[in-house]
């Protein structure tokens, strides 16, 4: 590969040096340009050019030549010494502020995920509380750990994704969207065909919804969708529907 | 010098788009000056301080697409202080004023209100396109003006916008018949209605591009997908379900149905086990970001075994160096890679990518020519063996967690590893360097690097020589941007004129003190010099030869600005 050394008059590295170097000196932008051209030309000594050529071929050998950079700039040493280098170290790791550079933009994003990621991590109890969830009409059964929701609404959210491709009729993407909504819940005892209830510890079979949610976790055993006519016959539909009134 | 007629010349500048090439064109001669300005429609400026809104109007007479940038690219990282500027009311104001028939404007890190959009929808009859790129002020207030009033809206684009109010109501806002090409409001951290969402998807017939924000669940994502087969860029909102459920097979079999996407981002959030869904489209992909995913490596090496065709990747470092080296040799046609530090949070956390990462990458995709890394170390070995495998690179942007660690394996300075980057690279225009360096490697990029506009150093040099060598060697340098290092007032004055031939200096926490800066505003008046310190007032009493914590300077033609905060110091 062409280094692009371009063979210019011999001159020490040091005299550049000095042009570059001091404060207040006239320096003409042509003379610059050929003081850059200058300094380049220090690499072109045959030592420089080896040096320079072997950086581009060497692989893993590199480390070794690259070791000795003071050798074989000798001069850059010398003309360190002639100028008043600024001998500031850098800053430890510690004072440098904003390192990396993350955007912040970047930084918020992560940060709201991360917090809704542990969210989610301390949601996976301990103590799972599996409970087997039917619907009538489904061909199979499905099982919930009830311990990974924090609300009705979310159980809800959880059980119309689960079964949404059994529902008939008047459960489909408007009536979905009605069960998963938690205000429209009552209403959706009124309008379709579904009723959510489950099995208590003492074996009695109560509407989804009535007692606080952590007292609801303690004491459901099984859940069951029951279709509106099965929900007449036992009784729980007309209660149901005396509630909503109450509340709306 | 003009053989031809007024007409065939404009007909031939049509053909000339670039920014760059109208720029030359216009300084051949008055007749072509005359005829390009008439004839331009779309302007570009760097520095929204660098020219009045006025002048710009006079200038353009048919201009259609204005493209500002407001703040320069350190105010991405807490170092500018609020309420700095780069307000775009004043600009939008004078277009309207002089009734230009406004079609584009995209703005990056400027400050756009409600009160900004508001006018803007109400003013431009035929305004079709806003990219609002990492810009503030503004609600979906604003954003419900924008959706209302500009009948003809193609592109609304809002990219790394930081505030949000949770109002979702904007999107209702569209007209009936939209005809919007492209959404991406996938930065919005409020909820959105999802029904008015599909209700626009569903009457967008030309939807090409939408990026959802992590508010938009799996659930709609599939019912978008299913209206919108036709999209070629998409943004994934949230990508979490629970496995086997129906929703999800839904989704997957609308996925393979979107045989034209080609982009693909979001994920704001994933699990793992969705991920295959996807992985039916990934074989068309030619743009990849899951620079906010978080995933474990083996699911992301899983995924990325699909993704052969695979052009640009933006990804984080959880991927590993093993996962690179599976990008490696899927990715061939590799061309622009970044790699995200995903753990910063947790600084305990030692996974990450190294430099042999790095290296596996530029052996299996010589293609490359844009980098963005985070890494936890680098030597000059690794340099060395990437400026030789890919010698293509326009944009190099390389930073070590520890900013001055040297060559783990040598302890050296990181010189010949960078310099053997700007020599072997001819092309490159933008380097970021970090780790342990010295002047020498300034010395390199001033001498090899003759394309190079784009410079950001950080706690690097040891005098102002660095500097120096770079100021002088670097022609056709735009933009320097310094943090951190050794650099005083007799780097800063050596060569005063040069600064107006780029766009800006920044130079925080060096050496530079308040009486050199008073002298190079004095001495240049087309150069705005600013400093700053945080939020304390400014104190003009204060002694010249005081460290300025923070240097901005930039040339302008208007003046300087009347805007400034207090804690601004325009000298």
């Amino acid at each position: 590969m062409e280094v692009g050394l371009k063979k210019k008059e011999n001159m020490g590295f040091e005299e550049t040096e000095l042009r570059l170097g001091l404060p207040g000196n006239a320096v003409s932008a042509a003379t610059e340009e050929v003081v850059r051209k200058r300094g380049f030309s220090e690499t072109d000594t045959d030592d420089e050019t080896a040096a320079v050529d072997l950086m581009l071929n060497l692989s893993s050998k590199e480390p070794t030549t690259g070791a000795d950079p003071t050798d074989k700039h000798n001069n850059l040493r010398k003309e360190k010494t002639l100028l008043p280098a600024d001998p500031a170290k850098p800053p430890a790791k510690a004072q440098v502020v904003g390192w990396p550079p993350v955007r912040s933009f970047r930084k918020n994003m992560l940060a709201v995920q991360k917090s809704v990621g542990e969210e989610s991590e301390k949601n996976r109890s301990p103590n799972p509380s599996f409970v087997k969830v039917s619907m009538d009409g489904a061909p199979y059964l499905r099982k919930v750990d009830l311990k990974m929701y924090k609300s009705y609404r979310e159980l809800s959210d959880s059980l119309g994704n689960m079964f949404s491709s059994f529902t008939i009729g008047n459960c489909e993407s408007q009536g979905m969207k009605d069960f998963m909504n938690e205000s429209k819940l009552m209403d959706l005892l009124n309008s379709s065909d579904y009723v959510p209830t489950y099995e208590d510890k003492d074996g009695d079979w109560m509407l989804v919804g009535d007692v606080p949610w952590e007292m609801f976790v303690e004491s459901c055993k099984r859940l069951r969708i029951m279709k509106g006519k099965e929900a007449i016959g036992l009784g729980l539909a007309p209660r149901a529907m005396a509630k909503s009134k109450n509340r709306s | 010098m003009n053989c031809f007629p007024d007409e065939v010349m404009e007909h031939i500048f049509d053909y000339v788009t670039s920014q760059r090439d109208r720029n030359a064109m216009s300084l051949v001669c008055k007749n072509w000056h005359r005829l390009e300005r008439c004839n331009r429609k779309s302007v570009f400026i760097g520095n929204c301080y660098s020219i009045s809104p006025e002048r710009v109007i006079e200038r353009f007479p048919e201009l259609k697409s204005l493209a500002l940038k407001g703040k320069p690219h350190f105010a991405y990282f807490n170092l500018f202080p609020p309420g700095w500027g780069g307000f775009v009311y004043p600009w939008i104001e004078a277009l309207a004023k002089n009734k230009v028939d406004l079609e584009e404007l995209r703005l990056k890190r400027m400050v756009v209100t409600d009160e900004c959009l508001e006018l803007l929808s109400r003013s431009f009859m035929n305004f079709k396109c806003l990219v609002l790129v990492a810009c503030e002020g503004f609600t979906t207030v604003g954003l419900a003006a924008i959706a209302a009033n500009c009948r003809f809206l193609n592109e609304l684009d809002l990219q790394e916008k930081e505030v949000d109010d949770p109002k979702g109501q904007w999107l209702s806002c569209f007209p009936d018949s939209s005809s919007l090409v492209s959404l991406n409001f996938a930065c919005l951290q409020g909820e959105i209605n999802l029904g008015a969402l599909e209700s626009l998807v569903a009457r967008s017939p030309n939807l090409k591009s939408l990026r959802l924000n992590h508010t938009v669940p799996l659930s709609a994502l599939q019912r978008i997908l299913r209206q919108a087969p036709q999209l070629v860029d998409l943004g994934i909102g949230s990508f979490i379900h629970v496995p086997n459920s129906e929703t999800y097979t839904k989704l997957k079999n609308t996925i393979i149905k979107c045989k034209s996407i080609t982009s693909l981002s979001g994920f704001f959030e994933v699990a793992p086990h969705c991920l295959s869904a996807i992985y039916p489209i990934c074989m068309n992909l030619t743009a990849l970001d899951l620079s906010y995913a978080r995933i474990q490596s083996r699911a992301l090496i899983k995924l990325l075994r699909h993704c052969g065709k695979l052009q640009r990747l933006w990804i984080m470092d959880c991927i590993g160096d093993t996962g690179l080296g599976v990008v490696a040799s899927t990715c061939k046609d590799l061309q622009e890679l970044r790699v995200f530090r995903s753990a910063f949070i947790d600084r305990n956390d030692p996974l990450g990518v190294s430099e042999k990462g790095l290296v596996e990458i530029s052996m299996g995709c010589p293609k490359l020519h844009s980098l963005i890394y985070f890494c936890q170390r680098m030597t000059n070995a690794a340099l060395i063996t990437v400026a030789r495998n890919c010698p293509n690179f326009m944009c190099f942007r390389l930073w070590i967690f520890d900013p001055v660690k040297p060559d783990p394996d040598t302890m050296q300075p990181l010189d010949e590893g960078f310099g053997a980057i700007v020599q072997s690279c001819r092309q490159l225009r933008q380097l970021s360097l970090s780790g342990q360096l010295t002047d020498r490697v300034f010395l390199y990029i001033g001498v090899y690097a003759e394309q190079l506009e784009m410079l950001s150093i950080a706690c690097a040099g040891e005098s102002d020589k660095a500097m120096l060598y770079v100021l002088n060697g670097c022609k056709k340098l735009r933009k320097l941007k310094i943090r951190n290092s050794p650099f005083g007032d007799t780097a800063l004055l050596m060569d005063i004129e040069k600064y107006e031939t780029m766009r800006s200096l920044w130079m925080s926490s060096c050496n530079v003190t308040i009486g050199a800066c008073k002298a190079l505003a004095e001495k240049m008046p087309r150069l705005n010099v600013e400093i700053f310190n945080e939020n304390e007032k400014v104190d003009c009493s204060v002694d010249d030869g005081k460290k300025v914590k923070k240097l901005y300077v930039y040339r302008t033609l208007a003046g300087r600005r009347k805007d400034a905060p207090e804690h601004v110091w325009s000298l």
